[in-house]
Parts: C-alpha cells; structure tokens; sequence
C-alpha cells in the first residue's frame, strides 16, 4: 500500500539506450544501392537472433571506462533482452511496453507509458521494425553514412526532454548486421557497445 | 379526575419532557461499534482499532470499467489527479509515479540513519572498498546512469540499499499505459487513504461524494465516446451504503407500518381520538426507549434505532387491550380485570430481554434496554395514564360481535388442536437433521453490505493485490521509542521467514523511523570527515574512482554525523508518515505497533501465512500474531454463544416467573407450551426455507415469547373464569393486538438490512403461531366443560 519510491530522473536515457538495441536486428541483407529506405527495409525483416555484446561506459567522474558483457536476444515484433554476465549478473527485458529490470534477486517492472518521451521512442522504433520509416523520423533526426559494407547511422533526437539527456545515438553496421551502437549523452559521458553475432565466434568483439 | 390521577399525568409530562431533552442530545451512529467488544482482549483490541481508524477502515477502492481502455486510463489519470488536489486524500495512488519527489528526498537526506547497512565496518578501509566497489559495478550495468549522478554524494549507495527494501514489497497490480488495471484488463483501479477514519462516517460520505464528483467532472474532460462507469468499495463505502441503507429503511418502514397499524386502528375504532390515544404509549414508549439507551450506553446505534420500529407492533397491544377489553366507561373493571394479565405480559417480557443486557455485544445490549424502557413505558402509561385521558365520550365501536364469531371459530377449530403436536413433531425432526448448520457463525452474515457490494470488494481487493492486512503482529509498549524497538527486534525475527519464503513480507514502522537507539548507533558508525578521507584514500586505490572526486560523500557523512536524530516531523507530508500513522499508534495506555505480513503469491503456503511458523519466529518477544479474520470471527461466535446462553436464561427466568405467578404446574404449562411450540414450528420454518439463524433471531425468539405470553395469559385468564370459554371481547382484542404485531414485524420481513429482516421473518409468523396455538390449547372454559 506504500507507494514505492522510483527513480525516473535519467531513467529515460537508459531506457533510450536500451531501445537503440532494438536496432540491433540483425539479419543478413543483400547489398546493392544503399539508402536509408534501404537499411530499414533490411532491419524490418527481422525475426530473432542473438549476439553477444561488450559494453564500455567512459564517465567523466572515472579515471577508466567500466565495462559488462552478456548476451542479447531479440524476438520480434517487440521482445528485446539484454542478460549481463559480468561483472554483476543482471537482466533486462523489454516486452510488450513494459520494461524488466532483473538484479541482484530482485526484479522491477516498469511500464514505458510513464515515461512518454520514451514511450513514443520506443514505439517509433517498433515503427522502424514494422518498416515505418516515419515513426522513426517522427523522434529522431536520421543521418546516414557510408556504404552497405560500412554504415552508421546517427539518431539524433527531435524530442527536447530526450535531448536534455541524450545528444546522439551511433549506430554502426556491416549490411542489414549492427555491429556497434555508441550512446552519447549530453553531459559528455558515452557508452559504446560492440555486438557480435552468436554462432560467429571467428569475428572478435571490436571496442 | 382523581389527585392519583393528576399526579400520573404531572409524572407522565415531567418524564417525557426529560427524555425530550435526553433524545435531542443524544449522538445516534451507524458505525461498526454496535459489533464491537465493550472489553475487548488484547487481540480484539487490535482489530477495534483497525475497523475504527486503521490505514484499512481509511481505504477507498475505485475502479473504473465499461468504455473502452484508452477512456480508463485517461479517465484514471484526470480522476488521480483532481484528488491529489482534495486536501481529504491523505493518498491517491493509480500507480503512477508522481509526487514521490519527497520521498525519495527523505531517503536521500536521512540515509545513514535509515539504512541498515550503516555499520562501523562499513566505513572501514575494507568496507569502503566493497562498497565502492559494488558502485562500480552498478556503473558498469544497464542502470548505470541511473546511478550515476549520486556517485559523489553516495559512493557506498546507500541510496539503493533504501531504494531496493522499497521496492522489495512492490506492488502485484498490473499495469497497462501506466496506470493499475484489474488481472482481465477490463478495469481501471485507483487506490484513496481518506485523512478521516473508516469510523468518521460523515467524513466518509463526503470523501465519497468527492470521488464521484471528481470521476463526474474527469469523465467530462476526457470526453469519450463510451461512457466509463466508477465502482466504488472498501469500509467507509459499506458504512456510508448501510447507514443511509438502514437509514432508508427505517423510515419507509417505520411511516408504512405507523400508516398501516393506523387505518387498521381507525377502521376497527371509528375514532379519530381513540386511534390517537392509542398510539400514545407507542410513542412515549419509543421516546423513553432512545433516552434509555442514550442514557445507558451514551451513543445510540442506527440499528437500535431501527428496532423501535418494532416496538410499535407490540406496545400498540396495551391499548388495544384497554380499549376493546373495558366496557364502555368501565376502565376501573379493567384494571382490575386485566391489567394483572397485561402486567405479568410485561414482566415477561422483560425476564426475556434483561439477559441481553449482560451481552458483551454492545448491539444486542442496546436492543435490550430498548425493548425494556419501551414496554415498562408504554404499558405503565396504559396503565396510569391513558385511563385518565380518554373522555367520557369517546366512541370506540363495540368489537363483541366479532369476539362472538371468534368464539365459535375457535370451539370448531378445537376439534384441529392434534395439528399443534404434530407440526411440533415435525419441527423437532427438521432442527434435528439441520442442527449443525443452524447457525451463522461469522460476523458479515450481521452486515447490512449486499452481496452484491461484497463480491465485488472482493474482486477490487484482488486485483489491487491484496491489501487486506488481514494478518499482522502487533507490538505493545509504554512509550514510543520502546515501541519502535520492539518492532525492530520483531523485524529481526520476521527477515530469516522472509528469506525462507515463509512470508513475502512484512511492514514495520521502524523502516521509516528507526528507534533512537538505532539511529545512534548508525550515527556512530560514521567516522569523523579526517578519518574518512584517510580510509577513502585507501580504499580507493587501484579503483578507477578516486577519493578526491568524493568530498560531497564526506560532506554528507559529516551532515549526518553532528546532524539531528530522524524524528516523525521530517516524514510530514510524504507516504512514510501515513504509514507510520497507520503502524505507529498512541493508545490511552502507550503505544501499540501493528506490523502488517504478506502472504507469499506463489510456493507451497501461497496467499496462506503459516500462523504456527510466524508464531515460533517471534516466541521470546512480547509480540503477538494477529488474525483479523479469525478474530472477528471468534469474537462474533463468542456473542453467539453468549447470547445463546442469555437467551436460555431468560426463559428460564420467564418460566421461574410464570410458575410463581400462575402456582399451578398445569396452568405453567398451558402456559408455556403455545409459545414453545410456535418458536420451535417458526425456527424449524426458517431452517427448511434454507436461511442460517443470526444473533437477532434470538432476539426475535424472545419477542415472539414477549408478544404471545400476552396471548397465552390471556386465554389462561379466561380458562378460569366463569364464563363459558373466552369473552368474545378479549378474543377480539387478541386479533387485533396480533394483527398490529404482524404488520409491524412482517413488514421488517421484507428490509434488506440483515438485522431488521431476521427480526421480521421471526415474530411475524411467531407472533401469529403463538395467537393459535394458544387458542387451540387452552383448556376449555368451565361452562364448556359442564
């Protein structure tokens, strides 16, 4: 009956992050004239996967980056889960708007719907998936560059709430696989996450 | 008129000019106190609080159905927040998250006296460097923004220790778009604390009209399509429902039977005077009834009041009895003719009804002080009054021709007398065979809450995940500080179940407001700012954190440590400060606190608590486990109990009253044997109708031998007359006196309040069974045995 007492001051931005990795959908793509239209048309066909990732947060307040790694798994249309091994187990699973937070024992459900910056993030990447190009536009301002081999695409946000907290969203990939997603924040602080596709351990984590 | 009579009527005015002032000051109530133990034990004590002004009697449940789910919602937020505003909301929860700024800014400001994790070790060079270390990896995970910003100000993060117990306990209701919804999506679910008690029944009809208000005017603003509809539960609903339930009833009730019992009177009297005259001892009878109980008990309960109603059904009697019995001007013949009846009638009645006023059940005490004041009342003003007034020409039509047809009716029905022992027989097997299911024995079954309104608590109080504190520990102690450390050294014994997953959880005041002593002892855990930054120099070599980067860590600590102790005023105006008003509370000999369990939703002992295993856990404290469910049911089975016995003393005293009156064993029995027979035929009526027999029929058992020892003494009377068989006059007094009684009691027949309609259905037809059963078995009059 007590109301229990949540953090939801930059609960946001980590939320947004972990969305980003809704990109992270992974197929294999054939190349030809490479445009946006493109990329998300390749995303937009993803069913399930999973990869594994290395993350390394550089925080201005740390003399060095900290790092975790884990798996990510991905089941479409909406279901994304990030399971870190190290250094502390935890897990986090998107699904169906609400957001599981699972550490040390104990989980927390939050529903995305309370954050409505997010919330409307979110689904413009469910958009995205469904091959909504707008959606995606809708949130964030789209820039793409490079090639089908080589690509980055940097997600900037149109929502001022959002980009209080988050400047920009990286994300690096290799035709219709993402390879990198690199978060920058406002305050400076950034984090980049290598993704490497399971069952292809012949290709290191980059960093 | 006589002196006697002057002063009659001088003492009659002075004492109904008294109970006048007495009733205008008198504080009428429609709570829960009528159930309530007038010396309730230590466990009873608790639930009396809890039903009175716990954060459980302060509960509104709301839910919103029908239109479409996006209207819920909407409507669900609009309708929060314009409560919010209501300064009668202590708290308004839908589950979303707002207005816990303050919260979270009194963990954050009072951490190191509010975590458990504040110990000297903990501000050691090792402790520092877990830690910290821990902080680090907190950084390194999905939350680590979150974490990010508090890491100068709280390296060790104590911040999260505070945040995750929070959120240990959290919530079971489901959400969609943010907002609590039932388990089938189908409704919106809103959770109220009212400032006001569950027992401020006023307060909580205007808290109600406030929620209705406001869900009116949010369903405007939102402006759906469909229209939503706003479900409304919990214990201030029920009292607000069954006061105005009772309320409505007794009234409508009360005018139909007064209208009923009126024309009846005119008919028969063809006498505008005559009729008033008549309900005179009703009315005075009522008026001394409610100065009686206000008198006695201080505060007069709705119910009781409903019950008067009652009384007009057998008060009416008397002057009936006056009226049709007396020859014309001859009212000094009656009084000596058969006033000694009438009186013994009343002393009857009134062995009957003083065993409920040992009742430890403050309800059915009232009910028989009422019954008491009303009868003695009505039939002494019958008695002294009455005769004094009635003009020397009032009319009243001369009911001998219909007591002539009485007379015959009865002689041929005689011959049918055999159907007494047989239908006597037959209710001896029925109560036989349904004995063990005879009785109700849980307190709801006295509650005037339809079904209806239960089912659907029930169902709101799912959904909402349980908050029924139904089972919890309660702590007693002479001050507040000892209260707080026995809730501590309880909380100690209770984590080891919670951990075996004997219980999910438990709430404890002391979690928000630790104990003095606590609080010192974490306070002198902290070292002093030199010594900290020496130990943090240490402990963070090697970390990618360095100590210079955490002097707002030292700062804090240093705050804390020559700070001020955490008291009760630094949680005004947040949810920690309803919760410690609900688990901390003052009582006129000290303090009690009440720690409320939950019951684990999954495993072996799910929704169940394990009372054996909690009661082992805490052996050795002074705490005690405490069932509210199990106590309310206990202390309603101990009134049954005891108002099974009364009532056995009261007949018991009726017949020890009746043998010395009558000193004949024949005539006792002739006596007592009608009135036996139409309890048992009337008792074994109602079990094979499938109903379970509550408290108040006793009540009524006692009314229907009350209403018909006048039949009885009557026939009895006349059995030894000279007559032949009973004067036909008397048989018609009797036929109206029971056709009054069956209108005011078998119109109660028909209330939906529990309480009024067990009253009904028992002396309606009792009343009426008594009337034949005693014309069939009187013994034939002397010319008729010539």
């Amino acid at each position: 009956m007590i109301p229990k007492v949540r953090r939801s001051a930059d609960l946001r931005a980590v939320i947004a992050g972990f969305v980003a990795l809704l990109l992270t959908a992974l197929p294999a793509g054939a190349a030809g004239e490479w445009d946006l239209a493109q990329l998300m048309e390749l995303l937009s066909h993803n069913k399930s996967s999973e990869a594994r990732f290395v993350e390394r947060k550089y925080i201005a307040l740390l003399d060095q980056p900290v790092e975790s790694s884990g798996e990510l798994s991905y089941v479409a249309p909406d279901r994304l889960e990030k399971r870190t091994l190290r250094p502390k187990p935890e897990s986090m699973v998107l699904e169906g708007g609400m957001l599981t937070l699972e550490r040390g024992g104990r989980k927390r459900s939050l529903p995305l719907a309370d954050y409505p910056e997010v919330g409307a993030f979110v689904e413009s990447i469910r958009g995205t998936l469904a091959g909504d190009r707008e959606a995606l536009q809708r949130a964030y301002g789209l820039a793409l560059e490079g090639d089908a081999a080589q690509w980055t695409l940097t997600l900037t946000p149109s929502e001022p709430r959002m980009a209080q907290i988050v400047q920009k969203i990286r994300i690096g990939g290799s035709h219709g696989e993402v390879s990198s997603i690199e978060i920058l924040q406002a305050d400076g602080d950034r984090s980049l996450m290598s993704i490497q596709k399971a069952g292809r351990p012949d290709k290191a984590p980059a960093s | 008129m006589t002196a006697a009579r002057r002063i009659a009527i001088a003492i009659w005015l002075a004492a109904m000019a008294g109970c006048v002032l007495i009733v205008a000051r008198t504080q009428f109530t429609a709570d829960l106190s009528a159930f309530l133990p007038k010396t309730p034990t230590r466990e009873q004590q608790v639930l009396v609080d809890q039903l009175r002004d716990g954060a459980v009697s302060r509960l509104i449940l709301i839910g919103i159905d029908q239109g479409d789910a996006a209207s819920r919602t909407r409507v669900s937020r609009a309708l929060a927040a314009r409560l919010r505003q209501d300064s009668q909301f202590a708290l308004i929860a839908n589950g979303e998250p707002v207005g816990l700024a303050r919260e979270r800014d009194i963990l954050l400001t009072h951490r190191y006296l509010l975590s458990p994790a504040v110990t000297p070790e903990r501000f050691s060079e090792a402790g520092l460097r877990a830690a910290i270390g821990d902080t680090l990896d907190l950084l390194a995970s999905s939350a680590g923004l979150l974490a990010k910003a508090l890491v100068p100000r709280d390296p060790t993060g104590e911040l999260t220790v505070l945040l995750m117990r929070e959120l240990g306990g959290a919530s079971r209701t489901a959400t969609e778009n943010g907002v609590w919804v039932s388990r089938d999506r189908q409704r919106a679910l809103l959770l109220a604390h009212t400032r006001a008690t569950g027992a401020d029944t006023d307060a909580q009809a205007r808290a109600l009209a406030a929620v209705r208000d406001a869900c009116a005017a949010a369903e405007h603003e939102v402006a759906m399509a469909q229209p939503t509809r706003l479900l409304l539960s919990g214990p201030g609903v029920f009292a607000v429902e069954a006061r105005s339930t009772i309320e409505r009833e007794v009234k409508r009730l009360a005018a139909l039977g007064i209208v009923l019992i009126a024309s009846t009177l005119l008919i028969v009297y063809r006498s505008l005077a005559g009729l008033l005259l008549g309900l005179l001892p009703v009315a005075c009878g009522a008026l001394a009834a409610i100065a009686a109980v206000s008198l006695g008990h201080g505060i007069v309960h709705g119910v009781t009041l409903g019950f008067g109603t009652t009384l007009i059904g057998e008060a009416v009697d008397y002057s009936i009895y006056l009226f049709v019995q007396s020859e014309r001007n001859r009212d000094d013949a009656w009084l000596t003719d058969f006033w000694p009846t009438i009186r013994l009638g009343v002393l009857t009645s009134v062995c009957g009804f003083a065993a409920l006023l040992f009742s430890g059940f403050p309800g059915l005490a009232q009910l028989g002080l009422y019954s008491i004041a009303g009868l003695i009342t009505a039939a002494t003003i019958t008695r002294f009054v009455l005769p004094a007034l009635l003009p020397a020409s009032l009319r009243i039509r001369d009911l001998t021709p219909l007591g002539q047809r009485l007379v015959q009716l009865i002689s041929r029905a005689r011959r049918w007398r055999a159907i007494v022992p047989l239908l006597v027989a037959i209710a001896v097997v029925v109560l036989f065979v349904k004995h063990d299911k005879l009785w109700n024995r849980e307190l709801g079954a006295l509650s005037p809450v339809s079904l209806a309104a239960q089912d659907l608590d029930a169902r709101l109080r799912a959904d909402l995940g349980a908050p029924d504190t139904r089972t919890m520990i309660v702590v007693m102690a002479p001050t507040e500080e000892a209260a707080l450390q026995g809730a501590e050294r309880v909380s100690a014994k209770l984590q080891p179940l919670v951990d075996q997953g004997v219980i999910a959880g438990f709430e404890t005041p002391s979690r928000y407001l630790p104990s003095e002593t606590t609080q010192l002892a974490r306070r002198a855990s902290l070292p002093p700012p030199q010594e900290l930054r020496v130990s943090l120099e240490r402990a963070t070599a090697g970390l990618p954190l360095r100590a210079d980067k955490l002097e707002p860590f030292i700062d804090d600590v240093e705050a804390a440590r020559s700070g001020a102790l955490l008291t009760r005023d630094d949680l005004a105006g947040s949810s920690f400060a309803l919760a410690i008003d609900s688990m901390l509370v003052k009582r006129t000999d000290g303090w009690s606190v009440l720690m409320p369990l939950q019951s684990p939703d999954s495993g072996p002992s799910a929704f169940v608590i394990d009372a054996d295993a909690v009661r082992k856990a805490i052996d050795g404290t002074n705490a005690s486990f405490v069932d509210l469910k199990v106590e309310s049911d206990k202390l309603y089975g101990g009134y049954l109990r005891d108002a099974i016995w009364q009532s056995v003393a009261g007949l018991a005293a009726i017949l020890v009253l009746l043998a010395l009156a009558l000193r004949s064993p024949a005539r006792l029995l002739r006596v007592t044997l009608p009135l036996a027979a139409a309890v048992l035929v009337v008792v074994a009526g109602l079990a094979l109708a499938g109903l379970k027999l509550i408290i108040i029929h006793l009540v009524g058992i006692l009314l229907i031998v009350a209403v018909g020892s006048n039949y009885a003494l009557f026939f009895d009377r006349s059995a030894r007359g000279e007559r032949s068989g009973p004067p036909p006059r008397m048989l018609a007094s009797l036929l109206l006196a029971n056709f009054t009684t069956l209108i005011g009691f078998g119109l109660l027949g028909f209330s939906s309040v529990p309480v009024l309609n067990a009253i009904g259905t028992t002396v309606g037809p009792g009343a009426v069974l008594a009337l034949v059963f005693s014309a069939l078995l009187a013994a034939p009059g002397q010319a008729e045995r010539a």
